[in-house]
């Protein structure tokens, strides 16, 4: 790369900064109420996006089970914001106890009175779980499809609990936070969320810088060696049980926050958000971004849900099909995602179809490696 | 068993469902030896490497390595315990750099905590540096090494091998698709490193294990049959008979 070159790299890097830091400050006053709010749910979905790509792209663990994280942090957030506003109801308790003749605040909901223990519960109650869970799994070595079938497994046992369980956490109805109080505003008013856009927008990049801090360096090159060949890591004196279980129970967290925002923002959660299609679309939004970039889970999470958005509110039933094409298009052309496309050889071949461009020389790929024992 | 035994293998037996893949076989390495372990397809050469590992669980027997026994202990406890394993196809992280790779290996301690915390250390940096002189991959420091040739990879191995410092060297199959000029390179190569380490080969190549010049053990049907320099096993009618092949009547 001529020097040149690392200048005009260096001036797009700092114009695209600029140029993204006004925007987020811009957005609430060029974009209606309504508009606003979608993105900055998209936003915070690309939070869970990113710990998806950190264990998906990076790691190799296909993870269909990212909705309970995403759920737990937001029953965290949600459970905070009812008990506080909870002052006149009877027994001063959330008013959907009433309903099923609960006099008694469950125990566990006794700790989200402080809004301290909330701020941490949101992420480290999911990362605690994802922890656990991806402890018992990696500890018995079980992985590929048998790691995906179980998260999936473990997804439709959390969503079977949360949907019973009417008298702890009003089970199916979820919980509502838009009516809810915070600081003595209501959340669901136009200032409030236009701060959650703002707290959203900042986490969304602080969460990008911690990704990148994650990856960079020796620690994210043993993901990439657990990744494309676990044994010999292995056999190289690492332990990937917990390798695995720290990126897992980081994405885990990850997810929380993700979870929490944007249940503020939509105004409720519920077991909705732990129900498998959901699961799957984050899978969806990585893999069309872009594996193993990061930046490319943020922009698949935002654009995807934003085209999910407008194609609905034109052609209400097609967007499934459009998910389905596109994911179909994204594994049969674009392996590496739109954004690994772009970082790889991808618009180089493509003017070379054209003509505009020289072919090169060497043909790398031709060196086929048979890599035995790989696929145990 | 003596005390200058670094590694014994004592009545390994390793069963797969009934199929014997290594019978009663027992072995032992001194220190700083270099030992080359030839036999037909099947013979349990690879099993052999997995026991000692602690890729594979033997049925019966006891693997003993600088006192200790390694049954039962997980492969990467072994590993940092001073065992160092070159697969049969080169097994590199084809998605990381040469230098990357070579970081890996190098790094101690292999802890997240350290991985994440740290950089990496100025003499481990050199030992990158040396080791990239020692295979000749100095210029590729930054190339992916899935772009490497089939040559250079297998040394990328032999030098991630080396750079784990261990005191035990299994080598599998590390001249398999060199050429004649990097193999010969390549038997200098382990010459070289035994006797500070200790080097166990394992190959087909008549020619290559020649030129090591070392001792050898013949296995069959999982044990060993013989043991001894290149001339007596050659003259040995058993292995005659198993692998060299009878002279025609």
């Amino acid at each position: 790369m001529s020097l040149s070159k690392i200048k005009f790299d260096k001036k797009i890097v700092l114009s695209f900064w600029i140029i993204l830091i006004a925007l987020i400050i811009a957005a609430p006053t060029l974009l209606p109420v309504f508009r606003l709010n979608l993105l900055g749910r998209y936003l915070s979905l690309s939070i869970v996006a990113l710990g998806v790509d950190l264990i998906w792209g990076y790691t190799g663990l296909l993870s269909l089970g990212q909705g309970i994280f995403f759920a737990l942090g937001g029953y965290c957030a949600a459970m905070y914001l009812q008990i506080t506003s909870s002052s006149e109801f009877p027994n001063n308790i959330p008013e959907f106890f009433a309903l099923y003749g609960v006099e008694k605040l469950p125990f566990f909901w006794e700790p989200f009175r402080s809004p301290v223990f909330t701020f941490f519960a949101i992420w480290i109650i999911p990362a605690l779980v994802a922890g656990l869970i991806g402890f018992l799994v990696f500890r018995n070595r079980i992985k590929g499809v048998y790691f995906s079938i179980l998260t999936q497994a473990s997804l439709l046992v959390f969503f079977n609990f949360f949907n019973g369980q009417q008298k702890l956490i009003n089970g199916t109805n979820g919980l509502k936070t838009d009516v809810t109080q915070l600081f003595g505003q209501m959340v669901g008013s136009e200032s409030m969320q236009r701060i959650f856009f703002w707290i959203t927008a900042i986490l969304v990049i602080a969460a990008w810088f911690f990704a990148k801090w994650v990856v960079k360096g020796r620690f994210g090159n043993i993901l990439i060696g657990i990744r494309d060949d676990e044994p010999r890591v292995r056999f190289t004196g690492y332990n990937p049980v917990i390798f695995k279980t720290i990126i897992f129970s980081i994405a885990g967290g990850l997810a929380g926050i993700s979870g929490a925002l944007y249940t503020v923002q939509s105004g409720i959660v519920s077991p909705q958000f732990m129900t498998v299609p959901f699961s799957i679309e984050m899978v969806i939004w990585v893999a069309v971004g872009g594996r193993g970039t990061l930046l490319g889970a943020i922009l698949g999470a935002v654009f995807i849900n934003y085209a999910k958005s407008l194609v609905s509110e034109a052609l209400p039933a097609s967007w499934m099909f459009i998910q389905g094409g596109l994911f179909i298009l994204v594994v049969t052309a674009l392996p590496e995602g739109v954004l690994g496309w772009i970082q790889g050889d991808g618009p180089r071949n493509l003017l070379q179809r054209f003509g505009l461009k020289r072919k090169i020389e060497t043909y790398p790929s031709l060196e086929v490696n048979n890599k035995e024992g790989n696929n145990e | 068993m003596n005390n200058k035994d670094l590694l014994n293998l004592i009545n390994i037996t390793v069963s797969f469902e009934g199929f014997l893949a290594l019978n009663n076989l027992n072995l032992n390495l001194k220190k700083g030896e270099l030992r080359a372990v030839i036999g037909p397809n099947g013979a349990g050469k690879t099993t052999f490497l997995d026991v000692i590992t602690g890729k594979v669980k033997p049925t019966k027997g006891e693997v003993i390595f600088k006192g200790k026994s390694l049954v039962g202990r997980k492969e990467h406890k072994i590993a940092r315990l001073g065992v160092g394993r070159k697969f049969q196809s080169p097994r590199i992280f084809e998605n990381l750099t040469v230098k990357e790779n070579l970081e890996i290996s190098v790094t101690t301690p292999k802890s997240p905590l350290n991985l994440i915390n740290k950089s990496i250390k100025d003499e481990q940096l050199n030992e990158i540096d040396h080791l990239m002189k020692i295979v000749n991959l100095a210029q590729k420091v930054d190339s992916k090494a899935g772009s490497l040739s089939h040559g250079q990879k297998q040394w990328l191995e032999i030098a991630m091998l080396v750079g784990q410092k261990p005191d035990l060297m299994l080598v599998d199959e590390p001249v398999a698709g060199l050429t004649d000029e990097e193999t010969d390179l390549t038997a200098d190569l382990l010459k070289s490193l035994s006797g500070e380490n200790t080097v166990v080969v394992i190959d087909h190549d008549m020619e290559f294990i020649r030129r090591l010049d070392s001792n050898v053990s013949v296995l069959n049907q999982g044990t060993v049959l013989c043991e001894g320099t290149m001339e007596t096993i050659q003259k040995d009618k058993k292995v005659i008979d198993v692998y060299l092949g009878r002279p025609e009547d």
